[in-house]
Formats: structure tokens, C-alpha cells, sequence
């Protein structure tokens, strides 16, 4: 690591100060930041941790029957408190890394890195969920803007995540072997509006919708409506743990067991 | 009732206490007064010309005391090859230098170019980010076939050829085989990958050196499986300091596999730097930095062909393999895909004619050497892979087929010149079917098809050479060592019992192990006993551990020191009991006098020995102590056969392991617990290459799978709860103990089993095309194979 100084605000106030010092940067619960730092591929003048401001933390219903979760919030705490209210959510938390990884990496974080690999993104692009910041709010179709990539401006932090609970919903995560962040991830969500799948792990540019299965679910929700639907290699990631090809394959498989899981 | 304490006990591994309570004390918990630190700058370019090596800035950074280059290291040693192969036109290898610091080229990303000594680590890494270092990039040497082809890049000038050597063997066999082949009612032919794996020990590698102005010592704390092996060759070959003025430690050490066989740049680097600078100076490997410097292991690329004649007996084996060696010669590199693995290539069948040619390539990659079964995984993946396609391609049953030809009188002399000297394969088969229930895979087959999952059975048998090895063969052979083991066993007054072995133990529980057979032979108890290791100047010149080696040759060492010991001890029982020495017999820790109700305890035997107030000292020396060295006449032959069945998801192509059964003959065994535990690790080490690990480099020469990211070392929910058998025995006819050997045989025998399941799997579902799948069998990989038409 290189040197760097270290400050704890407690309030989301004090922290987007912080992070107006040149090049300052957002600690959540670290578990992408501190090995990058580790290997020495960043360098921040001031790491702000976001650890210490209550306000950020837990999960709530909100009066519109939305989950409600802090910023700051450890995908245990997620996994634990959000079970009775979208259990598709909670087990997806419950998935990710190991425990000492949920125990300290945060939805914030995660959604603020958008690893392209990652769940949460799937999560909540699936679900509609808004990301709420100390300056505004973002919906979901707006927020993911490409591998690494999110509509975050500078020192801007995630305050909270409202998530609209579907009818039924589920998340099928494939594991890359060594990693075991998603090869690829699908989430399926099912709402009296419509279906909305979104798939991680898979495309170069990161989350996306999968608007031909979307459709066809809509019309019915059955695993039988997506096997015949074709996805294009085009624009999925290559790499030792998989082919484009294999990716798309994936992910009509993944989408499939989806919603048969879903029921 | 089995046994609570001795020989066939499965005594609880006394040194876990330590290990598992964070008291264990590893080469980096070692600090010492006036420490500095050294970091690497490390090449990260694969091939290329070293134009300059600018030290200046980094030199004047804080808190750095020097930055070395290859300049500092002229007139010093390469880093000597322990084992020099012949070809088959009876000209030694091509052994290229291979300096301490990169000298006027860089070989391989990792390699070593200048190192920045400094007050702390981070200190010496800031400035070793400092050290400008220009680069004439030189296309990279991977490929093994291109790099021997015409006009290849050299890796070596010098030498060249980028070809180590063309190895025949046995040569003159040559023509006898390959009439055997024009003859042939069938011929099975197969082409695979023995994919290169990075060892990947829980302790990364760690050297500490320090040196006395005042005495001329040096000492070298190191992470080591064989520290007088490091002290031969580091004081001998490399800095030229006499073995009484080096001392080499290598404490408790967090795993090997084989990776810390070998004598690294490392060590050298801190021994040197220490005296230069007056200070101690400590290197610890960082995870990343173990990737691109530890020794690799396999990296074969092999066609194998099998001869067989209309009944499926085999008539000859034909086999030509690429070997990488990496950019430069690990220590005992050259022997691993010749001495390793030719004399193993009859398995465990009569083959009445074997020719195995290899082709050892330098590459610019990381050197390759010795990992966990070190040339005999490679052997037993390529037979057990070709019979099984043999089987299918003759309408035969696998097992049958391996049964027709089973070895069944020994000792038997292979037509690859080792002598097999005990075994019964078909009693570990037999046991296999029985573990494994076989029987019911049919209907644990159906249970799966109900879920939508192919599921597969595959079978194999193994054999490896261990206790390794008689010297005065193996030097016929190449190796510059000799592979003798000793022991001094050490009993006080009051008769406890230090031994001081010269195998080492990094995981294996020798501290356990060892006290019992001492246990059983003198009747003390197990607590009584004290096994020393790992530090040169507490015990007598031993060759470490390796090869599943330590029990039967160290253990036999220890067995001959202690019988010395009681031969003794029975001399002063005759004295203190006025009986003939003929007539004492020693049980359960009491001399006594053969048909008399007269006896001695041991203790007061022992006392006397270093009180010898009543004592024969006409006949014998005072003291109690003996040391033996123990040079076996042969190596050791564990055999077994092993059986696994997979489920394969076809929609994704993922290999779930359901079962995994093993029967191996090991000879006797000490401690049954700690060799179940060897074989888990075994087989979790072969699931891990057969599904899961793969050291992959880009044409450019970039590893790849550099981390854990995408180097997917197994975890506990990939592997099943094993099956595992070891009451076939067949003890070694040529050792006190009876014992064979135990720790790679997992390692050796689960990679074809894996694989075997998997093609069954697929056969079974009717995608005939697939006859074969080159390791690791990743989901992407078996999807592939099944939709590749």
C-alpha cells in the first residue's frame, strides 16, 4: 500500500466534505478498494470510510411497501433483515463472496464499483429498485452506465437503495471457478406490470435488461417461454473461465431456472 | 480393539497444538535485531534484453541501504541443476546459467532483475518502484512445439536450441516397440495436456539471512523442505561458503508440495546481502510474487499410444512428451519427466515393450520442477486416460481390460528398468468395487437422469516410485546427490529419547508419526519421545523430504539408529542384570533376562549409561546416543486403484465430484489417521488440477491466472467426503518398517479418475465425439466439448 491519511466521518454530511479533498476516496467495506491498495493500484491522498455513519445503515420498509436499505449496509445484515420481506433479494446477499466478505463488503459499495461480475447490480436493475444519494435520486435503468461505469458523479455517495418487492422473483448465479463472482448471474423479477430480468457477469458493458425474455415472460412467466429465444455472443465477455458463447448460453439457462425457481 | 499408542495408532497429531493455536513458528514469525528488508524488481516482460538498470533514484530514497544488480553478483554462482539427464544420442542437457539477478536478459515475467534492501518493506518497495529499468522486448518463447521448431527466439543464446534435451528411453527398445506397433491388432492413440499448476502452499516463501562478524557464520532461515540440501547447494555452487560456516533453518514450514524443494534466488540473495550489509535482511514472498516465482508443476504435453493385441492384451506403449522446463533449470527440473516418469510409464500391467521419448523445452515461463508426485501424475494420467479410451474403442469393460493385465507375481522387473517388489492389484480393485459399491451405479445413474444430470463412473489404478532413492542408482541416472536419509537418536539419563531426523516435516506430522515407531520399538510412551528436525546444525546431514520418502527411508534411518541404541542398551541391561546379553529381551519398556522373573527398567538402563557407576565399561562407552544413515536398495511401490463419479450438468457443463473412493496399498502404516489425512489432501489436490487449476499464459507471455481471481484453487464444498481403504497391504519387502509411503499418491491417482468419469458421463449420454477432455474440466470446457459437433 501507499501511504494515505484516513478519516471516519459520522454523518453523510461530513463525509461528503471529506471526499471534496483532491483525490479523496470513498471506503465502504473495502472488499475491492483494500486489495487494490494492497497491490498497489490505487493511491488516494484520503481514504473516507463510510463505516461510521448510522444513518446509512439497516433495512426498513418504507409506507409504499418498498425495502429500504442503507447505503452502508453489510450483504449479512441484507441476507438476515430483508429475508421475510423479498427473499430473493436476501438469498442473493447471502450468496455473495464468503462471510467475512458480507460480513464487511456493502450494497453501496458494490453498487458504486458496479463490477461487472457483481450481484447486486442484477438485483436491483431487476427489481427497479432507486438508488437515493446525499444529492438526488436515480433509477436504476439510469444508474449502470458500462463495465466499472455508474451515473455517480464525483464524492457522491449512496445514501440508501428502495427496492419495490415483486410477486415473485429469483436470482440464479452461475460461479467463475476461482473468483466465484458471477460467470454469469441472472435476476428475474416478476411484477403486475411486467418482468424484468437482468442479467451480470455476461456483457462487456455490465448489467443489462434482457428485453426479448422480458417480453416473452410477460406474455408467460413459464421457464418454456425463454428456451427458444435466441442471445447473441455479440458483446459478452471473453475470458480464461469463458467463451461469448458460452456466456449467452448461460444466460437463457440461468434465466430459465430463474423462473421456474420463482414459481 | 485398534491400538491407542505405537505402530498402527492413529495417535492425534501432536504438533497441530502449536499449529492450530497460532503458537507454530514459521520463517516469518523469525525477526531479528538490526532486520532490514529486501523487495524484488521483478521483470514484467517475458523476454527481453536488459539495456540499463538505473539505481540512482532508488538509492538515495529513504530508508534504503543498497540496491543490488547482477553486477553485484559477478564471480558469484548461477543456481546450481541437481540432476543432469542424457539424451538419446548420449549428450548431457543443455544446462544454461542461471544467476541470482537477471544478467543482460530477462526471462520469464517475475524474474528478478535488481533487489532494494531498506529499513522496512514498504520502504524498499517504494524505492524498488524507483529503479528504472530499461527493456529491449524480445518476442516470447510459449509455445513448447514452435519454441524446438527451426528459427525459434532462443531463451538462451548460448546453448543454442531452446531444447534441454531429446531423452529415449529405453533406447534401445526403440525398434523392438515400434515393430510391436506395425503388428498390433489395435492401436488406441491419445493427445493431451498435463496442464501446468502453480503449488500454491498456504505459507508463501520466506528467507531470512544473518551473519556473524564475529564467528564468520551465516545462517539462512528459510522456508525448506531439505535444509541441508539448500545449505549443499546455496554454500557449495552459488557463494562458495563451507558447510561449517552455514547453517540453514527451516522451521515450521507451511506446506511444500515440492515448491520448496528447491534452492531459490531468494535464499541466495539474503545470505549475500547479509554479509554485505552487516545486517540481517528478510524477504517475504507476497501471494502475487509466489505466482510468477515459485516453481510451477507439470506443463506435459503427450501423445500416448497403446498397442494391443484381439484380447486386449497390451503388447507395447509408445509415448512422446514435451516437457516445459521454464526459462530456466529448477533444481531438480531435468529429472521430474525422464528418471520420474519414464520408469513409471508400465503402470501397474504387463507391457512387455515401453519407449518413452521426451523433449524437455525452455520456454520463457516460470521454471518448472517437482510438484506433489513430481512426474508420476503425468505418467499415470496418460496410461490410465489411453486404456480407458483402449477399453471403449474395444467394446471392452474398463475394468476387465486394466484386470487382464494386472502385474500379478513379483517381484517383477518393468521393461522401463524399476523392479516392482510387492503388490496385489487385484485385491485393491477388488476392495474399490466393494467401497465404492459399484454395483449400484446404475441405479444412482437413473436417480440422475431424473434431475436432468449425466452421471459418470470412472476407474483407475495407480502405482508410483517413492522412498526415494537408492544413491548409487540415481547417480548412475544424473542426480548429483545422494538420497540416503539418517537419523541420531538421543536418549537421556532419565531415558527420554530426542531424534534428530534429517527428513523434514511441513505438514505431514512426521513429530507424530515418528514417536511412535520409536514408541513400539523401546516401549515407552509416545510423549516420551521428541522428534527434531529442520535446522542443520541439530541434526546429522540428511535429503529432506520429498518423493513420500520420509517414513520409509528416514523412518528406516531411525529404526536403524534406535536399533543400535537398544543393541547397546541390551549390554548394559546384561551388566546391571549379571545375564548374557543373548539372553535380555526388551518389552514394553522393561529389560528382562529370557525365562526369569529378573528384569531392568529402561529408565535405570539409561541412567546408567551417563552414571555409569556399575557399568561395563570394558565393553561399552559411556552414553546413549547413535546415528545411522539408511540408503535404501530400492524405491517403494504404493499401488491402488480409485474410483469417482461425476454428475454433468449438460445445460452448463458443470462437473459436480458425487463420490470419491480410494484403496491404496501403502504397506504398513504407523499412523492411520494421518495417512487417511494424506490422501484427502491427495485427492484434493487432484480435483483441483483435474476441474479447477490451470497456470495459463498468453502468447505474450503474461501469466494469465495470477491470482486467486482466476486461479481456482479447490475449496472444501468442491470435493465430496472421500472413501478411503488402506487394508490391502503388501509390505515393502526391502525396509524395517514395511512402509511404502503415502503423501502424493491422492495426488497422483484422482486426475485420471476425474477425468474418466467425465468422458463416461458424456459417452454414456451418447455425445460420442468426446474421447477426450483436457484438464481442468471447467463448465465452459465440457459445454463445449458437448455442443461441439
Amino acid at each position: 500500500m501507499y501511504a494515505f491519511d484516513f478519516v471516519r466521518p459520522s454523518s453523510v454530511a461530513d463525509a461528503v466534505a471529506a471526499l471534496g479533498q483532491e483525490d479523496a476516496q470513498a471506503l465502504g467495506g473495502g472488499q475491492t478498494l483494500i486489495p487494490a491498495l494492497k497491490q498497489r493500484l490505487a493511491s488516494p491522498s484520503t481514504l473516507v470510510s463510510l463505516a461510521g455513519i448510522a444513518e446509512i445503515r439497516g433495512v426498513c420498509l418504507d409506507d409504499d411497501g418498498r425495502v429500504c436499505i442503507g447505503g452502508g449496509t453489510p450483504h449479512a445484515v441484507v441476507a438476515a433483515e430483508a429475508a421475510k420481506h423479498y427473499p430473493a433479494l436476501a438469498a442473493m446477499a447471502n450468496r455473495i463472496g464468503d462471510p467475512a466478505v458480507r460480513n464487511r463488503g456493502t450494497i453501496g459499495g458494490s453498487l458504486a464499483n458496479n463490477d461487472p461480475s457483481a450481484c447486486y447490480p442484477a438485483a436491483v436493475l431487476a427489481s427497479n429498485a432507486t438508488i437515493l444519494t446525499n444529492a438526488r435520486e436515480i433509477a436504476a435503468d439510469d444508474y449502470f452506465q458500462g463495465m466499472f461505469t455508474t451515473a455517480l458523479d464525483e464524492g457522491e455517495i449512496i445514501t440508501e437503495v428502495r427496492f419495490p418487492v415483486p410477486q415473485a422473483a429469483n436470482y440464479q448465479k452461475f460461479v467463475q471457478p476461482a473468483s466465484r463472482f458471477a460467470l454469469t448471474g441472472v435476476f428475474v423479477a416478476r411484477f403486475a406490470d411486467g418482468v424484468r430480468v437482468a442479467v451480470t457477469g455476461a456483457a462487456e458493458d455490465g448489467v443489462f435488461r434482457w428485453a426479448e425474455a422480458e417480453a416473452a415472460l410477460s406474455d408467460s412467466f413459464a421457464a418454456e417461454a425463454v428456451k427458444g429465444l435466441e442471445v447473441a455472443a455479440d458483446g459478452m465477455i471473453s475470458d480464461l473461465h469463458g467463451t461469448p458463447e458460452y456466456r449467452a448460453n448461460l444466460v437463457r439457462v440461468l434465466t430459465a431456472r430463474a423462473v421456474a425457481a420463482a414459481g | 480393539m485398534p491400538k491407542d499408542h505405537g505402530i498402527g495408532a492413529s495417535s492425534k497429531r501432536r504438533e497441530d497444538i502449536r499449529f492450530l493455536t497460532g503458537n507454530g513458528r514459521y520463517t516469518d514469525d523469525i525477526n531479528l535485531h538490526g532486520q532490514a528488508h529486501v523487495a524484488f524488481v521483478r521483470s514484467q516482460v517475458a523476454h527481453g534484453r536488459l539495456k540499463s538498470v538505473d539505481t540512482s533514484a532508488a538509492a538515495g530514497m529513504p530508508g534504503v541501504l543498497r540496491v543490488f544488480t547482477a553486477r553485484d553478483f559477478e564471480g558469484v554462482g548461477g543456481l546450481p541443476c541437481g540432476w543432469q539427464v542424457t539424451d538419446r544420442h548420449g549428450e548431457v542437457m543443455k544446462e544454461p546459467k542461471h544467476p541470482v539477478l537477471a544478467d543482460g536478459k530477462v526471462r520469464h515475467v517475475g524474474d528478478p532483475i535488481a533487489a532494494v534492501v531498506a529499513e522496512t518493506y514498504e520502504q524498499a518497495r517504494d524505492a524498488a518502484e524507483a529503479v528504472g529499468v530499461e527493456i529491449e522486448e524480445l518476442p516470447a518463447v510459449i509455445d513448447m512445439k514452435a519454441a524446438v521448431a527451426d528459427g525459434s527466439v532462443l531463451v538462451h543464446e548460448d546453448i543454442g536450441t531452446n531444447l534441454c534435451y531429446d531423452w529415449g528411453f529405453v533406447e534401445e527398445n526403440k525398434a523392438k516397440v515400434d515393430a510391436a506397433f506395425d503388428a498390433a491388432h489395435h492401436v488406441t492413440t491419445l493427445e493431451l495436456v498435463n496442464n501446468r499448476l502453480v503449488p500454491n502452499a498456504m505459507e508463501p516463501r520466506v528467507a531470512v539471512g544473518d551473519f556473524s562478524f564475529a564467528t564468520g557464520e551465516h545462517t539462512l532461515y528459510t522456508t525448506s523442505q531439505n535444509p541441508h540440501v539448500i545449505r549443499l547447494l546455496m554454500g557449495a555452487f552459488v557463494l562458495g561458503i563451507p558447510e561449517h560456516k552455514l547453517r540453514v533453518v527451516a522451521p515450521d514450514v507451511g506446506g511444500g508440495f515440492g515448491s520448496k524443494i528447491f534452492h531459490y534466488a531468494e535464499e541466495a540473495f539474503v545470505t549475500f546481502a547479509a554479509k554485505a550489509l552487516r545486517r540481517p535482511v528478510k524477504w517475504t514472498c507476497q501471494r502475487s510474487e509466489s505466482f510468477m516465482s515459485d516453481a510451477h508443476g507439470r506443463d506435459h504435453v503427450t501423445k500416448i499410444e497403446l498397442a494391443l493385441d484381439a484380447e486386449g492384451h497390451f503388447q507395447a506403449i509408445r509415448t512422446e512428451t514435451y516437457a516445459n522446463m521454464g526459462a530456466y533449470l529448477s533444481t531438480f527440473a531435468p529429472s521430474v519427466p525422464t528418471w520420474l516418469h519414464g520408469t513409471l510409464m508400465a503402470g501397474n500391467y504387463r507391457t512387455p515393450l515401453i519407449y518413452v521419448n521426451v523433449k524437455a523445452v525452455f520456454t520463457n515461463t516460470v521454471p518448472v520442477d517437482a510438484y506433489r508426485g513430481a512426474g508420476r501424475p503425468e505418467a499415470t494420467f496418460q496410461l490410465e486416460r489411453v486404456i480407458d479410451k483402449a477399453a471403449r474403442e474395444m467394446g471392452m469393460d474398463p475394468i476387465e481390460l486394466r484386470r487382464k493385465n494386472f502385474i500379478t507375481e513379483f517381484p517383477y522387473e518393468t521393461p522401463v528398468a524399476v523392479v516392482y517388489d510387492t503388490g496385489d492389484y487385484h485385491a485393491t480393485m477388488d476392495k474399490l468395487v466393494e467401497i465404492a459399491d459399484l454395483k449400484g451405479f446404475e441405479a444412482r445413474r437413473a436417480e440422475s437422469a431424473k434431475k436432468g444430470l449425466l452421471r459418470g463412473l470412472g476407474v483407475n489404478c495407480y502405482i508410483e516410485a517413492c522412498g526415494i532413492a537408492p544413491s548409487q542408482l540415481v547417480g548412475q541416472l544424473g542426480a548429483r546427490a545422494g538420497l540416503y536419509e539418517s537419523a541420531t537418536v538421543r536418549v537421556n539419563a532419565t531415558g527420554g529419547v530426542v531424534v534428530m531426523t534429517g527428513s523434514h516435516s511441513h505438514g505431514q506430522g512426521h513429530e507424530t508419526s515418528f514417536a511412535q515407531v520409536i514408541s513400539e520399538m523401546i516401549g515407552i510412551p509416545e510423549d516420551q519421545v521428541e522428534i527434531v528436525h529442520g535446522d542443520t546444525a541439530n541434526t546429522p546431514m540428511g535429503m529432506g523430504t520429498y518423493g513420500s520418502r520420509s517414513i520409509a527411508v528416514g523412518g528406516s534411518a531411525m529404526v536403524k539408529a534406535a536399533g543400535k541404541v537398544i543393541d547397546k542398551a541390551k549390554k548394559i541391561a546384561a551388566h546391571l542384570l549379571e545375564a548374557s546379553e543373548g539372553d535380555i529381551e526388551l518389552k514394553d519398556g522393561k529389560f528382562s533376562v529370557a525365562g526369569t522373573d529378573k528384569s531392568v527398567e529402561w529408565g535405570a538402563v539409561t541412567l546408567a549409561a551417563y552414571v555409569p557407576h556399575n557399568y561395563p565399561l570394558d565393553q561399552v562407552e559411556p552414553g546413549l546416543e547413535e546415528t545411522a544413515f539408511y540408503d535404501p536398495s530400492n524405491f517403494t511401490y504404493p499401488a491402488g486403484a480409485y474410483a469417482c463419479e461425476v454428475e454433468v450438468d449438460p445445460e452448463t457443463g458443470k462437473v459436480t465430484i458425487c463420490s470419491f473412493a480410494a484403496t491404496d496399498d501403502f504397506g504398513n502404516i504407523i499412523n492411520p489417521m494421518i495417512v487417511d489425512g494424506q490422501v484427502h489432501g491427495g485427492i484434493a489436490q487432484g480435483i483441483g488440477q483435474a476441474l479447477l487449476e490451470n497456470a495459463t499464459y498468453d502468447e505474450d507471455g503474461q501469466l494469465l491466472s495470477g491470482s486467486y481471481m482466476d486461479y481456482a484453487m479447490p475449496r472444501a464444498d468442491d470435493v465430496p467426503f472421500y472413501k478411503v481403504d488402506h487394508s490391502c497391504q503388501t509390505p515393502c519387502t526391502h525396509n524395517p518398517l514395511g512402509v511404502k509411503g503415502c503423501g502424493e499418491a491422492g495426488a497422483i491417482g484422482t486426475p485420471p479418475a476425474v477425468v474418466n468419469a467425465v468422458v463416461d458421463a458424456l459417452q454414456r449420454a451418447g455425445h460420442a465425439h468426446v474421447t477426450h477432455l483436457d484438464m481442468p474440466l471447467s463448465p465452459a470446457r465440457v459445454w463445449a466439448a458437448i455442443n461441439a459437433k
